[in-house]
């Protein structure tokens, strides 16, 4: 009995230090992609004099898109995900992996069903969701501008 | 020193998103597609109340490159069609979505065709 006591202590104890450790992984890359977006935003900034914050932005996005692409592509971005968890898959880097991924799984059930289908597994709902709340708000915006 | 300390915000406030993922990835082993859709749709919502342009003052790409800066994107695209007119209103926030997905779907498309899977499975 006290050894199962004893084995159920450090069980607790490695579960609560394994989320401990995983919640730190997750902070720090996180942090770090966020910091090489900035990077950009500050870099295209200087470089695009001429282009509105919204352009810059969505270069941004596209450029951080490649880079998570590639890292994908070449084998060092799902990696690094199992050690950071959330810290790989929420920044749009994470976006252009949940799309990369499966396509390059799938290439060889054939181009249309395998690679062009399966790469929207994770990216499907996203753009649906994308477009349902697009249009939603829209037309919150559209009837609040009848008001006024 | 001031970009510096943007850099420090970025990293504190990105970091703070991606350790509040982690914690529900944790708690209720969410798959990455619903984290992704939650991200996003929070910020749509952040976006839509009007709080999402004090935390980019403040964060910068911090709350930007999540997918939270996606769906703001997405948000303020609809803000400003809706100026225009009622089709402008329902179609510039997918405008906005554009750069993101042709960048996702023709990178995915082309290093699928040139990279062999890593995965273990394969």
């Amino acid at each position: 009995m006290e050894d199962k006591q004893y084995m159920d202590y450090i069980h607790a104890n490695a579960q609560k230090s394994n989320h401990v450790v995983t919640l730190v992984w997750a902070f720090a890359v996180g942090g770090v992609i966020c910091c090489i977006g900035q990077a950009f935003i500050d870099l295209f900034t200087v470089i695009l004099p001429n282009w509105d914050k919204a352009k810059v932005a969505s270069l941004v996005s596209m450029t951080m898109i490649f880079l998570g692409s590639f890292f994908t592509a070449i084998g060092v971005y799902d990696k690094l995900g199992s050690k950071a968890g959330g810290g790989s898959i929420v920044p749009i880097t994470g976006f252009a992996n949940s799309v990369v991924s499966p396509a390059m799984e799938f290439n060889k059930e054939g181009i249309v069903l395998g690679m062009m289908a399966k790469m929207f597994v994770v990216a499907g709902p996203i753009i649906v969701a994308g477009t349902v709340s697009s249009v939603v708000s829209g037309v919150i915006y559209w009837i609040i501008g009848l008001f006024n | 020193m001031e970009i510096f300390l943007g850099y420090v915000k970025a990293f504190a406030i990105g970091g703070l998103v991606c350790m509040i993922a982690q914690i529900f990835i944790n708690k209720t082993k969410m798959t990455s597609a619903r984290i992704l859709v939650m991200f996003l749709l929070l910020g749509v919502f952040l976006e839509l109340i009007g709080v999402f342009k004090y935390i980019e003052n403040f964060a910068g790409a911090g709350i930007t490159v999540p997918i939270t800066g996606f769906g703001s994107t997405i948000v303020k695209g609809a803000k400003e069609g809706a100026k225009i007119g009622l089709f402008e209103a329902v179609t510039y926030g997918f405008r906005n979505m554009a750069g993101g997905l042709t960048a996702a779907i023709f990178f995915g498309f082309f290093f699928a065709l040139i990279f062999r899977s890593h995965s273990k499975k394969a």
